[in-house]
């Protein structure tokens, strides 16, 4: 396979949250500001890559039976890692992301990449496959970071732009909702045209 | 701990999907028809239940005295996992109607980010025993409230003339919303 | 090298070395990231303390110790001394009647009493409205907090105007000020039943 539209597959044409809709917990939980979009989608980017080449080396060691457990052992481990780095050492990121960072190991993406693509392929095509998925996942929930940020507190990147408060209901869950919903529909017609 | 106060808050202030975002999958997947909303409710609240109370022995009494309180993530979800199987085996031994209703949502529950965050929510706020089951039930029946409403609402709008780009996910997650707008009206009821 | 069965002895042994791999992994990563997590805290709380108390040269953490609040729980007091005089001490204190529940404070009082100043640790309040109690204003724009600068609660009753106190509530959430009141005030009973003033 081309390791080109390998990677970039993961962006727009199948974008694990904006066409897939996997994810959408951390997703709508995180994205109150730029930031803090961007550092779940990091996070999770690390927990992919990892999850995805041990998979993929391990793939003729794991009988087919329990390759589900073997897998989320596998993911759970990458994500305590994560989990305890980043307490370490960006304990504010850590703080504000909070029980989401635990979370990425039931997020749909991570499992769904482990068991449709890296136990099937080569190791460098699953590296491939889990930057794209990941830094595809990273650039959704940093737009809609922006969005949110932008919107409802007047500010983007922590740097505000107008006096007072923006519209205060983005940066609450129900403009979560709709601002995903529209980014969703926008990238439908995208793919569409 | 008023025991009133917790449950009406993990039910409508606090709700699980609208205020807390966990179980935003099938909150959108399994929200199209109310018969299955009603069936994935009644699953999630047995599992979420059961799983609060051997999550919380598990932390308790072998991850905390044993010092290795960071296993936790991996203890727990393995713990789910084992669960649902076990769940789903019993139940189509002794009970061969609730298997069939509730069968088919079980698998689906392991990779339901609500039971594992409640799990480890009930640590976090540090909650007793009883406190966390309660919480359990409380915030699993607040998930089948806003799931049973969502595909209320989602029934009637297949008779909408939604716009083709807004079809599916996108006026889903529009309609959730504004269902969670409305549900900011019961914060400070607490 | 082909695909091994499904048999049991492979499935037990694959697994038990899947978890063996991810226990040495996650002792060893724990076992690195232990001193920095312990440090980020303890920083944090020290970190809040200088912000409420005067300049201090111990170690306000070393010194900590509890006192009953009266209702049946207890809080941790940081005493902050420059040299052997002591300069003020800070107050862990909390509510449960924010917006959103519980909210948790430090507050410094010099030794008479006197509220230095305050900070907010944790809080989940709506933003832009209960979140305004955080910010430090400056003397041209106070914020909300300020006013409870040098004012002692004896003579400052810790109540917001709509209950009869001196205190100007943050416009649309009263229910946050008034919580804010209410922790401030538990610090200050803690303080002075504890005989410290």
């Amino acid at each position: 396979m081309n390791q080109v539209q390998n990677f970039s597959k993961g962006f727009i044409k199948e974008n694990p949250i904006l066409v897939m809709v996997l994810g959408a917990c951390p997703a709508l939980a995180t994205t109150s500001s730029m930031i803090n979009g961007l550092g779940m989608g990091l996070a999770t980017t690390f927990v992919l890559l990892g999850s995805n080449t041990v998979v993929s080396l391990m793939k003729n060691l794991i009988p087919d039976k329990v390759r589900i457990p073997a897998f989320i052992v596998v993911i759970a481990t990458f994500v305590t890692i994560v989990d305890l780095v980043m307490n370490a050492y960006v304990p504010s990121l850590y703080e504000s992301l909070g029980i989401f960072i635990p979370l990425i190991v039931v997020n749909c993406i991570v499992l769904g990449r482990a068991e449709a693509f890296a136990s099937k392929n080569t190791v460098w095509s699953s590296v491939v496959d889990g930057a794209g998925m990941g830094l595809g996942f990273t650039a959704a929930l940093g737009v809609l970071g922006a969005i949110r940020e932008i919107l409802g507190s007047g500010a983007i990147g922590g740097f505000k732009f107008i006096s007072g408060d923006g519209i205060l209901v983005f940066i609450l869950a129900p403009g979560a909702f709709i601002a995903l919903g529209y980014m969703i529909a926008i990238v439908k017609k995208i793919n569409k045209a | 701990m008023d025991f009133i106060l917790l449950i009406i808050s993990a039910i409508l202030v606090n709700n699980i999907v609208l205020a807390q975002f966990l179980g935003v999958c099938p909150f959108l997947g399994v929200s199209n028809k109310v018969s299955t909303a009603i069936g994935m409710s009644g699953a999630v609240t047995f599992v979420m239940v059961l799983a609060t109370m051997v999550t919380y022995l598990i932390y308790t009494y072998i991850l905390i005295p044993l010092g290795i309180g960071f296993m936790q993530t991996i203890a727990y979800i393995l713990v789910i996992a084992s669960l649902v199987q076990m769940v789903e085996i019993i139940l189509k031994k002794i009970s061969q109607p609730l298997y069939q209703a509730l069968g088919i949502f079980l698998p689906l529950i392991t990779t339901n980010c609500a039971v594992l965050g409640v799990a480890i929510l009930v640590i976090k706020k540090d909650y007793n025993l009883v406190e966390g089951i309660v919480y359990g039930a409380a915030t699993a029946i607040g998930f089948g409230l806003a799931l049973v409403i969502l595909a209320g609402i989602r029934e009637q709008l297949e008779l909408a003339d939604v716009p083709s780009g807004m079809k599916g996910a996108p006026i889903a997650l529009v309609t959730a919303g504004i269902l969670a707008l409305a549900f900011m009206g019961f914060a400070g009821l607490v | 090298m082909a695909k091994i069965q499904s048999s049991l002895k492979n499935m037990v042994l694959s697994l038990t070395l899947i978890s063996v791999g991810a226990s040495a992994a996650l002792g060893f990563v724990y076992e690195m990231t232990k001193g920095p997590i312990e440090l980020t805290a303890l920083n944090k709380k020290l970190d809040a303390i200088k912000q409420v108390v005067p300049e201090f040269t111990n170690n306000p953490n070393d010194d900590m110790f509890m006192l009953p609040t009266g209702e049946g729980d207890s809080l941790e007091v940081y005493p902050a001394r420059s040299g052997e005089e002591v300069v003020g001490y800070a107050v862990r204190s909390y509510t449960n009647n924010g917006f959103s529940g519980y909210i948790s404070f430090m507050v410094g009082f010099l030794p008479d009493g006197t509220i230095y100043n305050i900070s907010v640790l944790e809080h989940k309040e709506t933003p832009g409205l209960g979140t305004k109690m955080v910010p430090e204003g400056t003397p041209e724009k106070p914020e909300f907090k300020d006013q409870f600068k040098g004012k002692h609660p004896a003579d400052f009753p810790l109540k917001v105007r709509k209950d009869g106190g001196p205190v100007d509530a943050i416009t649309a959430a009263t229910i946050s000020s008034r919580a804010f009141c209410e922790g401030v005030q538990r610090a200050y009973n803690t303080f002075e039943k504890g005989g410290m003033k």
